[in-house]
């Protein structure tokens, strides 16, 4: 993992700090997550602190620190789904696999991401995973399609 | 170039380029503020100082906004006072209601101007933040429930020690005061230097006391409690009790300390003295062989812990003689409490310190011998304070005493420890005399008594020049470890103290000191040093005695076994 980001940060040789975000950007789409290693990397690269790079990557809502779960979880939390009832949503997924916001199930099975607006609005309230919508929702049907997956 | 402004109804001088906040200042016209730290720049996140300026909408925050011709300023207009009632009562509005038990109940800036703006009652209540308390660190407790966010501890981390441990995290609603990849803080880069805690204005930030450990071990009479106490805080804690700053309570700590109990009261000048004899008598080597050169002092803990992350290339550069602290606790256990017949298992032994980070060295696993730790709590010059008044003793009234003997000899030389610059001028007129035979005809070195926050100084000894480096305030060493890394560095010694000034100005020095307090105390060392018999550490009888009986000669095997100590690279996220 160590020498992918390296070579990735060779694409930015002579950045300064300003590239930042596109840097961090780029690591999440080849690795899926920010991992320590890579925040240290970029620090080195950049030159700065690994508290600013987190603190400045935790500002903005895209970036996760945990690798995806097999079934990664997506929740609109955008303004159709929250009139809807996205909230009891989030809070049954929360609560039936027992992480919150970014983070990844010990198993690796599942993660979570809270999104804003997934484009779905005539279905509100709606969840994507791996990808795929689920709208229109109801606690009975959420419960039922991550049973299912619990299966596997 | 001077402009003219009033402030309410009143003319006053400004200075171009100067903000609204320091003319007033200046002419004695107070604004209360909370996210602004004298001698940073401005980050106008809080907006308590805002003022009411003629012709513009808005007020403005007076820290950040600069003074112009003619302006027409109202301080404390009904409007004013209004906003920043707003503002203090939102940022009251989700924090914990717990200040009885608090550890900055009454010594709380959001306390004051809850005082200062009248607020009686809570107006706006809003969801109480939870967040979980940080006790990781053996220096520095955070307390995110009470943080108010406004910045300072991550200005002063990062601006001044260089460090850059703190940062805010997240955003909106959710922002906290947190470390890279929400570490705690024992894990991160944190070097436990204290001065987040001296500047925050609320208990979100606090060392972590073991003013606890203390009482228990005085109360078990299974245990002898010996005591120690740095050079700095007999001219540190006068403030506590409103006596003038700088004043030299020396007797008055002897004393008290007797009264509560304590069975040894000794002095830590006298480590000094003897680190000062181990350092000078390894930098002679050092030059003699020209390796290992240029030589970094090893007092300060938080510069240790600073190296071992930021720069473990210097390492082997860095004296390994133990701090003043180490020495008198391996001495205490090792060398005294055997001489008295007293098993080193009964002994407790407690110092008290300027200083956050060490209680951090306390615990370093390679400052014990045999599992038994040569220091077992440290409390800081504030913990000090408050156990003189738990123990109801009057500061006032009561006789100065000498300290206990052996250990309680000391000499000038030692003293300057407290103060940046007083390291060096002690070591080197020791290293004078183990270089030349003689004696410094003044020891007095001038030279080093300024406190810049680097400075490159000429000493000659005998007809040998010698460069010394000073720097204190841990951010300003960055560059000159780069090149000392990379070998162009010339100097013989460089003296390091993580907190601007040393140890006078340390992160477990009382609250709200002025920087003219802090001068004051450093100023008092001097004072010492000039009526002081003994001014130089090789004449110390009790330290040559201890020598003679203990050790054979600084430098010698037994020395390092018991004095000296290494350092490891340590991995944290920087
Ligand atoms: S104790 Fe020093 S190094 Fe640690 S967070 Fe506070 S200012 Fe930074
Ligand atoms: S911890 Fe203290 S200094 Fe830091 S932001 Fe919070 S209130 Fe301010
Ligand atoms: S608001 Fe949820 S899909 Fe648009
Ligand atoms: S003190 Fe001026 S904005 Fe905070």
């Amino acid at each position: 993992m160590r020498s992918r980001i390296e070579s990735l940060l060779e694409n930015y040789a002579h950045t300064k700090r300003d590239s930042l975000i596109p840097i961090l950007q780029q690591i999440q789409d080849d690795l899926g997550y920010l991992s320590e290693e890579a925040v240290v990397l970029v620090g080195k690269h950049l030159d700065m602190p690994t508290s600013q790079i987190y603190g400045l990557a935790t500002f903005y809502n895209q970036f996760r620190f945990e690798p995806k779960g097999k079934y990664h979880v997506q929740v609109c939390h955008g303004t159709a789904c929250h009139v809807l009832g996205a909230q009891p949503i989030l809070a049954l997924l929360e609560k039936m696999l027992k992480i919150k916001d970014g983070q990844t199930s010990r198993d690796g099975q599942f993660s979570l991401q809270v999104m804003s607006c997934i484009g779905a609005c005539a279905q509100a309230p709606a969840i994507s995973i791996n990808g795929k919508f689920y709208g229109k929702l109801t606690q009975e049907r959420l419960k039922d399609i991550i049973d299912e997956l619990k299966q596997h | 170039m001077q402009l003219n402004i009033e402030v309410n109804g009143k003319e006053i001088q400004a200075r171009r380029d100067e903000t609204i906040l320091t003319a007033l200042l200046r002419n004695g016209i107070r604004v209360p503020t909370l996210c602004s730290i004298k001698g940073l720049s401005p980050n106008g996140a809080c907006r308590i100082c805002v003022v009411e300026v003629e012709g513009k909408a808005g007020l403005v925050p007076s820290c950040s906004h600069p003074v112009e011709e003619g302006m027409k300023i109202k301080t404390h207009s009904p409007r004013v006072v209004k906003a920043r009632r707003t503002i203090l009562e939102l940022l009251l509005s989700n924090h914990p209601d717990d200040c009885l038990y608090c550890e900055r109940n009454e010594n709380c800036e959001l306390q004051d101007l809850a005082v200062e703006l009248n607020i009686r009652e809570r107006r706006i209540s809003g969801k109480k933040s939870k967040h979980r308390l940080d006790l990781s660190s053996p220096g520095v407790v955070r307390d995110p429930a009470k943080c108010i966010l406004c910045g300072r501890c991550i200005r002063i981390c990062d601006e001044v020690q260089g460090v850059s441990t703190l940062e805010f995290v997240n955003r909106g609603s959710k922002t906290v005061v947190g470390t890279a990849m929400n570490r705690d803080l024992n894990f991160s880069s944190c070097i436990s230097c204290g001065q987040c805690v001296m500047v925050c204005p609320t208990g979100a930030l606090h060392e972590r006391s073991n003013l606890d450990d203390v009482l228990d071990a005085l109360n078990n009479p299974h245990q002898k409690v010996v005591v120690q106490y740095g050079p700095s805080v007999s001219v540190s804690l006068a403030e506590e009790f409103g006596i003038k700053a700088g004043k030299d309570i020396n007797g008055v700590i002897n004393a008290a300390l007797r009264k509560i109990g304590f069975s040894y009261i000794f002095d830590t000048t006298f480590g000094a003295d003897v680190a000062i004899l181990e350092s000078a008598m390894e930098l002679k080597k050092r030059i003699e062989t020209n390796q290992f050169l240029p030589m970094f002092s090893s007092c300060c803990p938080a510069w240790i812990k600073y190296a071992e992350q930021f720069k473990p290339e210097v390492l082997p550069l860095i004296s390994t003689c133990k701090s003043p602290q180490q020495i008198m606790g391996t001495i205490i256990k090792s060398f005294f409490a055997p001489a008295e017949g007293i098993n080193p298992n009964e002994i407790y032994s407690v110092a008290i310190m300027p200083c956050v980070a060490k209680k951090f060295e306390a615990q370093r696993e390679e400052m014990t011998q045999k599992a038994i730790s040569d220091v077992d709590a440290v409390i800081t010059t504030r913990e000090l304070a408050r156990l003189i008044r738990l123990y109801g003793i009057d500061i006032h009234s009561i006789e100065p005493q000498q300290p206990d003997s052996p250990l309680g000899m000391r000499s000038s030389a030692g003293k300057l420890f407290g103060t940046s610059g007083g390291a060096t001028e002690g070591i080197f007129r020791t290293l004078h005399y183990y270089m030349t035979g003689k004696e410094m005809q003044q020891p007095k070195i001038a030279d080093l008594r300024s406190n810049g926050a680097i400075k490159e100084i000429e000493l000659k000894i005998g007809n040998k020049k010698l460069t010394a480096i000073l720097v204190s305030g841990m951010g300003n060493i960055r560059p000159l470890l780069d090149s000392v890394a990379a070998g162009e560095v010339k100097a013989h010694f460089i003296e390091v103290m993580a907190c601007p000034g040393g140890c006078v100005n340390g992160g477990g020095q009382p609250f709200g000191s002025s920087e003219k307090d802090v001068k004051a105390r450093a100023k008092s060392i001097y004072e010492i040093d000039e009526v002081e018999t003994i001014k130089v550490a090789h004449k110390n009888p009790m330290v040559t005695d201890m020598y003679e009986r203990f050790l054979e000669a600084p430098g010698s095997d037994l020395s390092k076994k018991y004095l000296h100590t290494r350092y490891t690279k340590r991995d944290v996220l920087m």
